[in-house]
């Protein structure tokens, strides 16, 4: 199973964010489980400062931008 | 506080926050700037950890303002080091002298105005970024 979350306070990008990693996750055909984090203090956490952010298993993969599905794809799959 | 990047042009503001005077005024400097709005701060500490959220936020970042003492640029060279290049200030280039420059509030105002209007010597392209103009690169595209 894999964690992924998208850190964001819900403006646009952080769901067109969401809306990726969705689809990205989908097209791999992977276990997973997508958390949106809308919490400053846990955002913060990660050391977060710029939002949307996206986070697999706990590790910040992008932040301030939104990746392409291709980009998304190969953070979620390590690589 | 994390801000959103809907938000166009956003400027992270680092500090070398090294051991000396001009150190602690770059410090100080940068906590003012960001108090007021100018740009938001960040932690150069968590960049050169290696923390990814740190380093995300920075290549995700419009413009990236780095505040060192002096010239051998720790917080500069932090981000240089994960491909950031930031627009850099030092505050010994501002006329104050590394050991011999009291911490206080004139001094720190001083610091912060030579940043807001940009009195140190930058290319035009420099200035124009680090007003939030421009692609983020800081002025080296």
């Amino acid at each position: 199973m894999i964690k992924i979350e998208v850190l964001g306070t819900g403006c646009a990008k952080c769901n067109k964010l969401e809306e990726l990693a969705r689809k990205a996750s989908d097209d791999m055909g992977i276990e997973y489980e997508l958390l949106k984090v809308k919490d400053v203090s846990k955002i913060m956490e990660y050391g977060v400062m710029v939002t949307p952010a996206l986070v697999v298993n706990g590790e910040v993969k992008a932040a301030g931008k939104i990746p392409s599905i291709e980009e998304i794809k190969k953070m979620i799959g390590g690589r | 506080m994390a801000e959103c990047a809907c938000n166009n042009g956003i400027k992270l503001i680092y500090s070398c926050s090294g051991n000396a005077d001009v150190g602690e005024i770059a410090d100080r400097a940068a906590r003012v700037l960001r108090k007021e709005g100018f740009g938001q701060g960040s932690c150069i500490a968590g960049v050169g950890a290696g923390l990814q959220g740190y380093i995300q936020s920075a290549m995700g970042a419009d413009v990236n303002i780095t505040v060192d003492g002096c010239p051998v640029g720790c917080a500069r060279k932090i981000l240089e080091n994960i491909g950031v290049t930031p627009v850099s200030y030092i505050v010994t280039e501002m006329g104050f002298k590394k050991g011999g420059t009291p911490v206080s509030p004139e001094v720190i105002e001083a610091v912060c105005e030579n940043i807001r209007k940009d009195k140190t010597e930058k290319s035009e392209v420099q200035k124009f970024t680090a007003a939030g103009g421009g692609c983020g690169c800081g002025g080296n595209c």
